[in-house]
């Protein structure tokens, strides 16, 4: 269960001498890591382990000495001393470009490497402001820190005549530049172009008029951006979120986990008590914290600045019983005798529906609190297939950057860049290093570009579309369905099958684009069999993934909650809806109904959605900032976060709410220690079991080595010292033989007519986006996406207004146009004022 | 939908034939160089409309103008009248040359003539050295070297131009 | 002497292709297309000796024979950037002696298997490219290029590309970025562009001029080329000769000829009743040698002229008389080298920007004595730290200047701080 983790013992071992000491390494690793590794500096600027390098700072020159080589024996060459004779070249070598090579010897402390080092530092800070007392990266600047270290003592430059240039351009809305400060090192355009291809920054002129730009519309607005402020080595790029936020030295800093998708990013919240806020701790930003297994040391827009809903205005502060039709604040009491009586008068008729966000620990004592009140404990979700992912998951030990040659990854279904932008990130890389790609989705997506195999199909086939490549890989199904027959003459289907039948190791990746909950439920299905046919599972790299729609649904789906296929008639009929971080009334007006219809309904929150408004008691619950616990990721790694600010005052947490609930039946549910939780959730959950809170904190050893300690990486992301989570096992790996399920994969009949698809955002009109003044601006617009000859049919066009009728509920849109789409189909992206659960007829009118 | 696709479809074309069609992004001078000829600069709407046709973005497009000198990214006069007085010229008196020019149209290197006819630029060796003093002038007719000049040749050269305005 | 590369100028109309080929033109490409193995005419090539004319002088043959057989496809990249201040060759042999520099591609393109290769022009040359354009066309329709050429399966297309004004392309990775439509920064080398050049495929790129050195060749056989020259420098050069001479202008002559046969019997020697001061023979990038009478009776190759303190380069020799001030000499070559880093790299983006600053301040009499002192410093500080070979080129002058010729930087300083400083260094 453990991740084997140091650095794997290489027989391809070179050696060679740096500053006098030997070293071993890799053969293909550059001298500034070889250095790094055996714990010596050799100071770089444009360098970056996560990027190609390309020499340009002259930084990290060093005197690069290699053995001669006797002609006649093809041996390095011997003194009188038989010592090898070391040839130094006549120029200095950039550290950062030099492969190591046996035999090497390399200087990095002579005269000549100093005086390098000082004139370079030199021109760099020629052309630099030295505004370091109001820099938001002064204290975490490899600019400072180099300078301090190896800066020659003064500048020989006459001081008046330096360059002045603008200081506060904005690239966008959220990056801001400091012309004066930028060294062009290029890590920045770098990162646009080579990491996240999104070269939407560049660098404009030449000489040293050199400076980066944006001509992009709307500017410096990627997915991505905030990470160029972490990498540029001097405080030439800031947030417009942190921007004048505060000095590193004034913040705490605590470990979290990102909980917008199910990526489960590791990060670290910075804190600061502000006066502002009446000598508050509040978050002052959000960071990358280093966990090679899951994020490298990146995050997403949308993580970085997508916290700020946790300490928004409309938070709850006091318990609101419903008295003579009017919530009324009363006390923490008043409203749990009130709930508890429920509890007990509502006998069997209970029913528990949690969202996907909340804990392992929040759901371990709910499901405990609805069994114990026969209560069926629904997820509100519209995927499935975590009961899958929990027997032929990803494998213990897997790592996706070990994905490479020989490594099969299908994607189906999924918009990855918007449904978990850091799989699509490491998916990408794992491409470029020569795995096999193969995007399966009816429309275009952008994880397309590095796919060797595109396969298109219509939607509702997408379990089709897996079930004939088991068929074709091993033809076990008489009863083809005539989609199936269809989809094995494709071309792009019968590459896919070779592809899989090649492949040493084989991901599935499945999202919920264009499905419903049961079309989830087949899609997962078919993608089990196709790992279990082809034997991909219960080992490392290997096995399936779900793009959950949210961050631990995976979590909630192993402490035992299951989303409903029929969820209104149940949120109706309930005698008492107990609903803890959903807010399927503010969603859907069917469901809104639905709750209204309710007898009772009980509401844990954080702040007033429609369906808290609804409710007949609304308890306020802490934000995950505020208090600790689990998350279980996509790729099931358990990982914990550490409570970043105070509590809020008379907010408590989900568990301990469930908790003081299962009073009313007798219960003795933990409500203090989320430790003690997850301990007991071990002891009854076979996956989880021998771990607790200690494991999840362990940590080791990571390459590259960057973090806040690093004189030239500092800056970039913070170390890892509480935890790198637990990779859990499956259920094939504890022995457990999977059950290949082969009934004809349902075939979602789709209405006729133009039929209406939900597809996932990244910023959609979820309330998580909207209270970060940064996001809410690029929440997307209520839309509806077109084929270009269906628009033209309804006398539509891009950006023209349309209306969209779905299901009874009609909304005004703006119209998109995506080529790729298929005729006949609407995208409906969710959760942007359209209620949509699955393909569904839709009327589109101009 | 897209003005340059649309005015010189066949012209493009015939550029993005030269090159492999993996690698359309080779096309981008050629395409800005077609852009210049509209106006004798490149408005930033051209950016975005190459950057269409290229399927690259319009920064990267931006950053080859930057680049590169013979690329405008304003408007300045209908001819530029670019005079090399790098240092083999200015060996045979291009630095007088181009003083001489400057006095003559009354504006100072990198000025416009007031009635925005021509610019006069310093630029760096044409290939031209054994023929100065030199200049080349850019157009929207393209560029057109002028050797073993004197200030008169120069004067009379734009006094052609203005004529040609004036028609 | 014109015989190899300017032949244009004895025989009349030779940029008309019937001429060319009355005059034997294209005999050789049929000949190796239909009679010799691509790496036969590497062979030839490499016996003859050439060394490549952009500046570096590598050996031609040898470059061609490192071409990567593994990887396809193959391409030739022709450097017809013609950049440096003080070169003007390779346009006079495109402009009138066309076709046998485009049958020296065309060779080169047979030898190393490619299929296409591409002409990168400097954007001033605007109309050369416009008429290369259409030789080539006229060779497409004479069946000269285009598929499977004199019945073989040998195919081969050419390509003009337009530059737009930046030095630094003529450096051969930056031209490479340039025609894959980057910027015009260098790359790292190793990988060389044999083996990871345009696109990522293995590339040859040659000068113009070595190249029109080929037809030749292969013509008249490697022992007839070595017949010119010297034994490490075979063959004829085309010197471009400026600055303060009579008869500025092309010359083309055996490698070895000296700088006195150049500059006195060619160039006509020195006007005005000046006598000469300096010679720079690569251009701006060159060293100043001083013009003594060792320097002059100096044979213009590869291994000689570095015996008097500077590189044969491009071969463009700039003179200079005595009525130039070093100071102001560098201040020009500055203001270009300024003007041209690419500023990919800190210590020339930084560097050239300094010198200049100080050059500038230099020739205007407002500096001390130690500002000369800092730009030497500043210079060396360039030298040999970048990451391409311009950084090194603009410390040249600057440097080989305050050696040589200290003089004239003594009468150009102050002895006493100055009143007011008013240098504004612009950006380009
Ligand atoms: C800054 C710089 C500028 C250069 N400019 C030119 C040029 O304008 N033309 C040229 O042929 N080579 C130029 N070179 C040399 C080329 O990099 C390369 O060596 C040459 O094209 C190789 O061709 P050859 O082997 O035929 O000489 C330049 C090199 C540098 C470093
Ligand atoms: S030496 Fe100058 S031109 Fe060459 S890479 Fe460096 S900055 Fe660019
Ligand atoms: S050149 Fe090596 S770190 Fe920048």
């Amino acid at each position: 269960m453990s991740d084997a983790v140091a650095p794997k013992i290489d027989e391809n071992l070179v050696t060679l001498i740096i500053d006098g000491q030997p070293v071993a390494v890799k053969a293909g690793t550059v001298l500034v890591d070889a250095a790094k590794q055996a714990g010596i500096d050799i100071p770089v600027f444009c360098y970056h382990p996560k990027m190609e390098p390309v020499g340009m700072c002259r930084m990290c020159l060093v005197e690069v000495g290699r053995p001669q080589i006797d002609r006649e024996t093809g041996k390095p060459a011997l003194d009188e001393n038989g010592e090898p004779i070391i040839q130094f070249g006549p120029k200095l070598e950039t550290g950062c470009t030099v492969p190591v090579a046996e035999g090497m010897v390399v200087r990095g402390y002579t005269d000549n490497v100093k005086e390098a080092r000082d004139e370079v530092l030199e021109f760099l800070l020629t052309s630099h402001p030295l505004d370091c007392p109001i820099c938001d990266k002064g204290g975490e600047c490899p600019l400072q820190n180099l300078t301090m270290n190896f800066g020659p003592g003064q500048s020989r430059y006459i001081y008046d005549e330096k360059k002045h240039l603008e200081k506060h351009v904005p690239l966008g809305d959220l990056i801001f530049l400091d012309r004066e400060r930028c060294i062009q090192c290029a890590r920045c355009t770098r990162f646009q172009d080579e990491i996240v291809d999104d070269p939407v920054i560049g660098f404009s002129q030449r000489g040293r008029a050199l400076q980066i730009v944006t001509f992009s519309e709307p500017g410096f607005d990627s997915y991505w951006s905030g990470n160029t402020t972490d990498i540029c080595p001097v405080g030439a790029l800031t947030t417009a979120d942190f921007r004048f936020g505060a000095r590193p030295w004034e913040m705490q800093q605590s470990a979290s986990i990102c909980n917008q998708c199910s990526v489960g990013c590791n990060i670290t919240f910075n804190t600061r008590r502000e006066a502002k806020s009446g000598g508050q701790t509040v978050i002052k930003r959000a960071m990358p914290r280093q966990n090679e297994w899951v994020n490298e040391i990146w995050m997403c827009d949308k993580g970085r600045f997508g916290y700020h809903y946790t300490e928004a205005a409309n938070r709850i502060q006091q318990p609101l019983l419903r008295k003579g039709g009017q919530l009324a604040p009363v006390s923490w009491d008043e409203a749990l005798a009130a709930v508890r009586e429920q509890v007990k008068k509502a006998a069997g008729k209970m029913v528990t529906l949690a969202g996907g966000r909340l804990s392992n620990e929040d759901y371990f004592n709910i499901k405990q609190l609805s069994d114990a009140a026969k209560a069926p404990a629904l997820l509100y979700s519209q995927m499935a297939g975590g009961d899958l992912t929990a027997q032929v998951g990803l494998g213990a030990g897997s790592n996706l950057a070990d994905l490479g040659p020989g490594s099969t990854i299908v994607v189906i279904a999924s918009d990855l860049e918007e449904e978990a932008g850091l799989w699509w990130l490491r998916l990408k890389q794992a491409a470029e290093r020569g795995a096999t790609l193969v995007v399966a989705n009816p429309r275009s997506t952008k994880l397309e570009r590095y796919a060797q195999h595109v396969v298109r199909y219509s939607y509702g086939q997408e379990a089709a579309v897996l079930q004939a490549l088991v068929d074709s890989l091993s033809p076990k199904n008489p009863q083809q369905s005539e989609a199936v027959k269809g989809l094995l003459r494709e071309d792009a289907l019968k590459a896919t099958a070779q592809a899989v039948q090649a492949a040493e190791n084989l991901v599935v990746f499945y999202g919920s684009d264009g499905t419903s909950l049961a079309g989830s439920t087949a899609l997962a299905q078919a993608a089990a069999n196709l790992l279990i046919a082809t034997g991909h599972v219960g080992r490392a790299n290997n096995g399936l993934v779900a793009v959950w729609d949210k961050g631990n649904a995976q979590g909630a789906w192993d402490m035992g909650l299951r989303p409903s296929a029929d969820l209104a008639i149940q949120l109706k009929e309930a005698g008492l809806l107990y609903i803890a971080g959903a807010d399927p009334a503010g969603d859907d007006p069917q469901l809104a109904a639905a709750v209204d219809a309710a007898a009772f309904v009980v509401v844990q929150e954080l702040a007033m959605t429609k369906t808290a408004a609804a409710a007949d008691v609304v308890l306020p619950a802490l934000a995950y900032t505020e208090r600790d616990g689990s998350y279980t990721s996509g790729e099931r790694r358990v990982q914990r976060f550490y409570p970043a600010v105070p509590v809020l005052e008379g907010a408590r947490a989900d568990y301990a709410i469930a908790a003081q609930i299962g009073e009313a039946l007798g219960l003795e549910l933990e409500q203090r220690s989320t430790a003690k939780i997850f301990r007991q959730a071990s002891e009854t959950h076979p996956a989880y079991s021998g771990l607790d809170y200690g494991k999840l904190a362990e940590v080791v050893a990571q390459w590259p080595i960057i973090g806040r300690d690093d004189v030239y990486y500092g800056g970039t992301t913070y170390d890892n010292t509480q935890g790198l989570g637990v990779k859990l096992d499956t259920a094939a790996e504890r022995g457990e033989t999977p059950a290949l399920s082969l009934e004809a994969a349902a075939e979602a009949a789709l209405p006729s007519g133009l039929v209406a698809v939900p597809v996932t955002r990244q910023y959609d009109h979820g309330n998580t986006i909207s209270f970060s003044k940064l996001l809410d601006p690029r929440r997307e617009e209520p839309q509806v996406v077109l084929n270009p000859q269906d628009a033209a049919g309804l006398g539509l066009s891009e950006g023209k207004p349309a209306k969209v009728t779905l299901d009874g509920v009609q909304a005004s849109v703006t119209t998109k146009i995506d080529k790729s789409l298929p005729q006949g189909t609407a995208l409906i992206p969710r959760s942007l004022g359209l209620p949509i659960n699955g393909p569904t007829a839709v009327k589109v009118e101009a | 939908m897209n003005p340059l696709q649309e005015r010189y479809s066949e012209e493009i074309a015939q550029v993005l034939s030269k090159y492999p069609a993996d690698q359309k992004r080779s096309a981008v001078m050629p395409l800005l160089y077609i852009a210049q000829r509209e106006h004798g600069y490149v408005s930033r709407e051209q950016f975005a409309q190459i950057a269409e046709i290229l399927e690259i973005s319009a920064t990267d497009v931006a950053e080859i103008l930057g680049f590169y000198t013979l690329y405008h990214d304003k408007p300045e006069g209908k001819y530029r009248l670019q005079v090399c007085n790098d240092l083999p010229c200015a060996l045979r008196g291009a630095d007088q040359f181009l003083e001489g020019v400057c006095d003559h149209l009354g504006v100072k290197p990198g000025g416009t003539t007031q009635d925005g006819l021509v610019t006069v630029e310093a630029v760096m060796c044409l290939a031209a050295c054994h023929r100065a003093p030199m200049f080349q002038v850019q157009s929207s007719e393209g560029i057109a070297y002028h050797e073993d000049q004197t200030v008169e040749s120069a004067a009379r050269l734009v006094d052609n131009w203005r004529a040609r305005e004036g028609e | 002497m014109n015989d190899i590369l300017l032949r244009h100028r004895q025989i009349p109309n030779l940029d008309q292709l019937p001429i060319y080929r009355q005059n034997g033109g294209f005999e050789a490409f049929k000949r190796a297309l239909t009679s010799m193995q691509p790496d036969e005419v590497t062979d030839l090539v490499k016996a003859s000796g050439l060394r490549g004319r952009g500046g570096a002088g590598f050996p031609t043959g040898m470059k061609w024979s490192f071409i990567d057989k593994n990887v396809f496809p193959h391409y030739v990249v022709v450097n017809a950037d013609e950049s440096e201040p003080g070169t003007f060759k390779d346009r006079e042999i495109m402009e009138s002696n066309p076709f046998q520099f485009l049958e020296g591609v065309m060779l080169c393109a047979y030898a190393v298997r490619a299929n296409e290769a591409y002409i990168y022009l400097r954007g001033e040359f605007w109309q050369l490219a416009a008429e290369l354009d259409k030789h080539i066309e006229y060779l497409e329709r004479e069946g000269l290029l285009g598929e499977k050429l004199f019945g073989t399966d040998y195919s081969l297309r050419l390509y003009t590309h337009l530059g737009a004004g930046a030095y630094i392309c003529g450096e051969e990775t930056a031209l490479l970025e340039s025609l894959e439509g980057k910027l015009g920064q260098p790359r790292l080398r190793p990988p060389f562009p044999p083996s990871f050049g345009l696109y990522g495929k293995p590339t040859i790129v040659n000068n113009v001029e070595t190249l029109a050195n080929v037809p030749m060749i292969l013509e008249k056989g490697a022992d007839w080329f070595r017949g010119f020259g010297t034994e490490k420098s075979p063959g004829t050069k085309v010197f471009s000769l400026s600055g303060n001479v009579a008869k500025p202008g092309n010359y083309e002559l055996p490698l070895g000829t000296t700088f006195r046969e150049l500059i006195f019997e060619h160039g006509g020697g020195i006007p005005n009743g000046r006598s000469i001061k300096a010679i720079m023979p690569a251009g701006a990038s060159s060293s100043l040698i001083v013009a003594d009478e060792k320097a002059l009776d100096t044979p213009m190759d590869y291994e000689s002229v570095p015996s008097v303190g500077a590189m044969l380069g491009s071969a463009s020799v700039i003179v200079v008389d005595d009525s130039v001030n070093m100071a102001w000499l560098i201040n020009k070559t500055m203001h270009f080298f300024q003007h041209e880093s690419c500023g990919k790299c800190t210590p020339c983006r930084e560097g050239t920007f300094w010198m200049r600053h100080l050059t500038e301040r230099i020739e205007h009499g407002q500096a001390r004595w130690e500002d000369v002192e800092l730009l030497n410093e500043v210079a060396s500080n360039v030298k040999g730290k970048c990451l391409c070979a311009l950084g090194d080129f603009s410390t040249e002058a600057v440097m080989s200047s305050i050696q040589r010729f200290r003089h004239d930087f003594e009468i150009k300083v102050l002895s006493e701080a100055p009143v007011s400083v008013d240098i504004k260094v612009s950006n380009p």
